[in-house]
C-alpha cells in the first residue's frame, strides 16, 4: 500500500506540462505524414430527407481530387454501420451507417466524402457534389416524438421508441405515495453541447505492402476504438489494426464513441494506399459531436409527516437523436435512473425512460452523464419539498442522508453503495459558507429590495461500472476492468503502460507517483505510456471517472506482481529466505539486519543479467494485470451556490461557490482541485446559459461559439473547496471518481440558489437554462398572479 | 495566383508563396510546421489561435497569410528564451493553469499583452482580458491565478 509514503497525496506540477507550455503537445491534426491526403464531408442541410439522387461527376472532375465515395460506395464495399456497445431489452437497433444512403435523420448527417490533395482542394470539390432530396417533416424533441402522427425517423422504431426501459418497484412506490405530501414537478434537462476545445480529428495510414493500417484519431479509448472498428465496421484483423490517441485536447465523453468520420477516413486510406486526415470545423463539431442531456421529465417525491422521504417516482423522456450513439442506451438507465437514491435513505423509487429517436445530433455521454440528470431532479424535488415544509434546505436533506453506520447500503435501484458519510461534507461547507451569517445577509439584502439565494446540492456520483460480469448482465457489450503492463528496465528504469487514456487529466503525473511511491524509486525513474494500442496489451480507456480507480489499480496490482518477482531474486541473492526478506524504500533487506540489503536497480539488473537467478525462475521483470473492480465507486459531497439575481433585468450574478467533495484517497490534490474547478464552470454554465437549440424544422440554431453561451472567465467566481475523505474499500488505492464531481453536483446547486432568490417573488420552478429572459418572465408572470 | 509573403516568426525570416486565401493560422501550422497554435473555432471566438502580431494579440485564424507580409510574429514556441521559461509560462505550470494545454497557447500569448499592457492587473482585469480565450477544463479558476504569478514574477524583474 501507499499509504504513508511521500508521492501520494502530493501536489507535485505536472509532468506534460512543459510540452504544452511551450506549444509541443502532438494532438491528432498535428502529426504530419508524407503524402496525405485531406477529406472534406458532405452534410445534410435537412433534418430529414430521403435522398433522390447523389451526383458527384463534377467533383471528380475538380482540380486536386483523389477520389469520392457515397454512402452507396461504402455499402457496396461491405463497410459495417457504427455499432451500439449497450443493449437493453427490446432495444430496437436501426441501423446508422457511416454516410446515409436512403435517408438523412440529422442536419450534420454525412452523405459524401471528397479526399483530394489539399484541405482547399476538398472543401472546393465537396462544394460541387449535387444532391437532391426529398425533404420530410422533423421532429426534434423527446416528447412530441412519441406523439400519434409524428414523423418516424427508422421504420423499424414504430413511434420512434428506442426502448422503454424502468427500475424500481411501481407497486411499491405507489402505496408509499399514500398518505404522503407529494411534491411534483416537470423538469426540462435541456441539451448541452460538448465543445471540447480540440476538434475531433483523425488520420488513417493504409501500409500496402505490411497490411498495416494506423489511425490517429482523438479518442478517450483507443482500443475501443480499434476493436469496434476491426470487428464490427470495417472487418479489418484487430491484430492489423493500431490505433494512436496522442494528445487529446479534452474529451468530456464526446470522444468515447465511435463516429462516422473516422470510419470513413480508415476506410478510404485503405482504398487509396495513401493516408487519408480529417479535422473538424467547430460547425461540424457542434452538427455532428455527440450531444448531452435533453431529458423531459415529470417527477414526483413524498414526504412523511416528518420530512423523511418516502417514495420517488420519475418518469423521463430521454432524447437519443437520430441515431444510436456507441453508449447512448447507458446514459438516461443505468447511469441515470439507478442514481435516483441520491445519498437519501429512499424506501421506495420507481423510474421509468423513454428513449426516444428524434431529428437531431445523436445524445450519449457528456460529463457526468445521466448523474447530472439524476442530481438536478433529486435537489430541485429535495428543495421543494423544504420549501412545501418550510425547513430549511440543509435540514432537509441531513435529515434524509443514509447514516454512516448504513454502509455497503443497497438502494432499490439496483446500487450498493460502497462507502460514505455524508454529514462531515454539509457540516464542513456550511461552515465554509458561513451559513447563519449567509442567512442573515440574505434577510438584510431582502430589506434592501435586493435577491440573494443560497442553493444546495447534495449529491452522489457512481464511477466506474463494475463489475464486467454484472455490466455484461445489464446490456454491457464489453468488460469495464482496465490493464496496466509494467516494465521495469535492466537499470531500474521503469516504464508504465496504461489502458487508460490522458486527456487533461493528469495520468503522466498521478500514475507514475503511484509507480515510484510503490517501487521506492525516484518519481524521475517512472514514465507512462498511453494512448497506443501497438504498446498497451488492451484498455477500457478513460471516461466515467474511472481512470485512478480501475487503471490506476491495475497498475497496483502489476507493481506488487514486480516487488514479489524482485524479492524472490534478492532472497536468492542475500541468502536469506524469501520470507525474511522485506521491501521498504527502494531496497530488499533481511528483516532485522537492513544492511544485508540489495537495491531495486541490484535486483532489476540481475533479473536481467540472470547470471545468479533462484532456480526456475525466469529472467527479466515486468508484469501485466488486468484489475476487474467489485463494484463501482461513489463520491459524494455538498455543494453551496451564492447568487443574486436582478430582478429587473433577470441577471445572475455567481456571488459564492463552495464545493466540499469526497472522492476517497487523494492522489495529487491539485489536480483534483482543477478537474473540480473545471466541471463546476460546466455545471454553472448549464444552470444559466448552456443550450442547444433546435428550431421546429430540425435546423441547430445553437451551432456556432456565438451562439452557444459557452462561460467565460469574467462570468465566474473563484472557486471554495475542500474535502473529506472516506476511501473506498472497492480499490487498492481507496480512492474515488473524481473528474465529474464538479459538473453533477453543481447544476442543481446554482438553480436552487436561483430559485431561493426569488422565492419572496414566488416563483418556485424555472426550466433551465436560467437565463435573463426566462427569470424575467418569471418574475412577471408570478406578480400577475400565476405561478411561473 | 499565389502571392510571394515574406513574414519573420519567432526572430526568423520565411518567405513563401501562397494561395491569397490562406489563412495566417494554417501558414503558421502547415507551411512553417510551427503546429503550437491551434485551431479551436475557425470563426474567432475561442482564441486557442492568439499570437502577437506586430506586438499585437490577434486571432490568427482571422488573419490572412498575405495580409501577414512584412510582419513580425511571435507563436508559443518562440516565447521561451535559451531554455528559460516565460514567467507566463511557468506561471500556468506551478498554478496548474492548464490541464488537456489545448487552448494553453492562446491563453499564453493572450497574457502576454495583457500583462503588457497592465503589469498589475485585478483578478477582475485578468477575467476581462481572457474574455476573448475559452477553456473547457479549468473553470478559469487557476489561469487567473497563473497570470496573477507571472504578473508579480515580472513586476520583481
Amino acid at each position: 500500500m501507499a499509504t504513508g509514503t511521500k508521492l501520494f497525496g502530493s501536489s507535485i506540477k505536472r509532468r506534460e506540462d512543459p510540452r504544452f507550455i511551450t506549444g509541443k503537445g502532438i494532438y491528432t491534426d498535428d502529426v504530419k505524414l508524407p503524402g496525405t491526403t485531406c477529406a472534406a464531408f458532405v452534410r445534410s442541410p435537412h433534418a430529414h430527407a430521403r435522398i433522390k439522387s447523389v451526383n458527384v461527376v463534377k467533383t471528380k472532375a475538380s482540380p486536386g481530387v483523389v477520389a469520392v465515395f457515397t454512402g452507396r460506395d461504402l455499402a457496396n464495399a461491405k463497410v459495417g454501420g457504427l455499432p451500439c456497445g449497450w443493449l437493453l431489452p427490446g432495444i430496437k437497433l436501426p441501423p446508422h451507417p457511416a454516410l446515409a444512403v436512403e435517408t438523412v435523420r440529422y442536419v450534420g448527417d454525412a452523405v459524401a466524402v471528397v479526399i483530394a490533395e489539399s484541405a482547399f482542394a476538398a472543401k472546393d470539390a465537396a462544394e460541387k457534389v449535387e444532391i437532391q432530396y426529398e425533404v420530410l417533416p422533423a421532429v426534434t424533441d423527446g416528447l412530441s416524438a412519441v406523439q400519434q402522427g409524428a414523423p418516424t425517423l427508422h421504420s423499424d422504431a414504430p413511434g420512434n421508441i428506442c426502448f422503454t426501459w424502468s427500475i424500481g418497484d411501481k407497486e411499491k412506490t405507489e402505496s408509499a405515495f399514500r398518505g404522503a405530501t407529494i411534491v411534483k414537478q416537470h423538469l426540462v434537462n435541456q441539451r448541452l453541447i460538448p465543445n471540447a476545445m480540440e476538434p475531433r480529428a483523425s488520420l488513417a495510414s493504409y501500409e500496402p505492402a505490411t497490411g498495416d493500417l494506423t489511425l490517429w484519431v482523438t479518442s478517450q479509448n483507443p482500443h475501443v476504438h480499434r476493436l469496434l472498428m476491426a470487428a464490427f465496421v470495417l472487418g479489418i484483423p484487430e491484430h492489423k489494426m493500431r490505433v494512436i490517441a496522442p494528445d487529446v485536447g479534452g474529451g468530456f465523453g464526446s470522444k468515447i464513441f465511435v463516429y462516422p468520420e473516422e470510419v470513413v477516413v480508415a476506410w478510404a486510406s485503405r482504398q487509396l494506399g495513401r493516408p487519408v486526415k480529417w479535422t473538424a470545423e467547430r460547425r461540424e463539431s457542434y452538427m455532428t459531436d455527440a450531444h448531452g442531456r435533453d431529458h423531459i421529465t415529470d417527477a414526483e417525491m413524498g414526504f412523511s409527516k416528518d420530512g423523511k422521504i418516502i417514495g420517488l417516482r420519475v418518469k423521463t423522456h430521454a432524447n437519443l437523436g437520430a441515431y444510436l450513439s456507441t453508449f447512448a442506451p447507458l446514459i438516461p438507465t443505468y447511469l441515470y435512473g439507478t442514481l435516483l437514491s441520491g445519498l437519501y435513505a429512499i424506501p421506495a423509487i420507481y423510474c421509468e425512460v423513454v428513449g426516444v429517436f428524434t431529428n437531431t445530433t445523436p445524445v450519449d455521454a457528456y460529463r457526468g452523464a445521466g448523474r447530472p440528470e439524476a442530481t438536478y431532479l433529486l435537489e430541485r424535488l429535495m428543495d421543494l419539498g423544504a420549501r412545501a415544509r418550510k425547513t430549511d434546505p440543509a435540514e432537509i436533506r441531513r435529515k434524509n442522508f443514509i447514516p454512516a453506520d448504513k454502509f455497503p447500503y443497497q438502494t432499490p435501484v439496483a446500487l450498493a453503495y460502497d462507502s460514505g458519510n455524508y454529514g462531515p461534507a454539509l457540516d464542513r461547507a456550511l461552515s465554509m459558507a458561513d451559513y447563519r451569517k449567509l442567512r442573515a445577509e440574505q434577510e438584510r439584502l431582502r430589506r434592501e429590495g435586493r435577491y440573494l439565494g443560497i442553493g444546495f446540492s447534495t449529491y452522489i456520483e457512481a464511477c466506474g461500472p463494475a463489475p464486467s460480469q454484472v455490466a455484461g448482465a445489464l446490456g454491457a457489450q464489453a468488460g469495464l476492468w482496465e490493464s496496466a503492463h509494467v516494465r521495469v528496465h535492466p537499470t531500474g528504469k521503469v516504464t508504465i503502460y496504461t489502458g487508460s487514456h490522458s486527456h487533461g487529466q493528469g495520468h503522466e503525473t498521478t500514475f507514475t507517483q503511484i509507480g515510484a511511491d510503490e517501487l521506492g524509486i525516484p518519481w524521475e525513474d517512472v514514465e507512462l505510456v498511453h494512448g497506443d494500442t501497438a504498446a498497451i496489451p488492451f484498455g477500457m480507456g478513460s471516461y466515467g471517472s474511472r481512470s485512478t480507480a480501475v487503471g490506476g489499480s491495475a497498475i497496483v496490482m502489476s507493481l506488487n506482481k514486480i516487488k514479489e518477482k524482485g524479492r524472490k531474486i534478492a532472497a536468492h541473492l542475500l541468502e536469506a529466505a524469501e520470507g525474511d526478506v522485506v521491501f521498504e524504500d527502494g531496497k530488499y533487506f533481511v528483516r532485522g539486519a537492513p544492511s544485508r540489503a540489495k537495491t531495486f536497480q541490484e535486483v532489476a539488473l540481475m533479473a536481467y543479467l540472470a547470471h545468479n537467478m533462484p532456480p526456475g525462475l525466469e529472467p527479466g521483470l515486468e508484469a501485466t494485470s488486468f484489475f476487474d473492480p467489485p463494484n463501482f465507486t461513489f463520491p459524494f459531497g455538498t455543494h453551496i451556490a451564492v447568487a443574486e439575481v436582478d430582478p429587473e433585468t433577470g441577471q445572475v450574478k455567481i456571488v459564492r461557490y463552495v464545493a466540499v467533495d469526497d472522492v476517497g484517497r487523494v492522489v495529487n490534490p491539485m489536480i483534483v482541485d482543477g478537474m473540480v474547478h473545471g466541471g463546476i464552470a460546466q455545471g454553472v454554465a448549464q444552470a444559466l446559459w448552456e443550450s442547444g437549440v433546435y428550431d421546429s424544422s430540425g435546423q441547430l440554431l445553437t451551432g456556432t461559439m456565438m451562439d452557444y453561451a459557452l462561460p467565460k472567465a469574467d462570468q465566474l467566481p473563484f472557486f471554495e473547496t475542500d474535502r473529506t475523505e472516506t476511501p473506498s474499500p472497492v480499490n487498492p488505492l481507496g480512492v474515488k471518481g473524481a473528474g465529474e464531481t464538479g459538473t453533477i453536483a453543481s447544476t442543481a446547486a446554482v438553480a436552487n440558489a436561483v430559485m431561493d432568490a426569488l422565492a419572496p417573488l414566488g416563483v418556485s420552478h424555472i426550466d433551465l437554462p436560467l437565463t435573463p429572459d426566462r427569470i424575467w418572465r418569471a418574475i412577471r408572470d408570478a406578480k400577475k398572479g400565476g405561478r411561473a | 495566383m499565389n502571392r510571394a509573403i515574406s513574414v519573420t516568426v519567432n526572430g526568423k525570416t520565411h518567405k513563401h508563396e501562397v494561395e491569397p486565401r490562406l489563412l495566417l493560422v494554417h501558414y503558421l501550422r502547415d507551411v512553417l510546421n510551427l503546429t503550437g497554435t491551434h485551431v479551436g473555432c475557425d470563426t474567432s471566438q475561442c482564441g486557442a489561435c492568439t499570437i502577437i502580431m506586430n506586438d499585437m494579440a490577434v486571432k490568427c485564424c482571422t488573419v490572412l497569410a498575405v495580409q501577414a507580409n512584412g510582419s513580425k510574429i511571435l507563436t508559443i514556441e518562440g516565447l521561451a528564451k535559451d531554455g528559460q521559461l516565460h514567467p507566463i509560462q511557468e506561471g500556468f505550470w506551478e498554478e496548474h493553469g492548464l490541464q488537456c494545454g489545448f487552448c494553453t497557447p492562446g491563453m499564453i500569448m493572450q497574457a502576454l499583452q495583457m500583462l503588457q499592457r497592465n503589469p498589475k492587473p485585478t483578478d477582475a482585469e485578468i477575467r476581462r482580458g481572457l474574455e476573448g480565450n475559452l477553456c473547457r477544463c479549468t473553470g478559469y479558476h487557476n489561469i487567473v491565478k497563473a497570470i496573477q504569478y507571472a504578473a508579480k514574477k515580472m513586476a520583481r524583474k
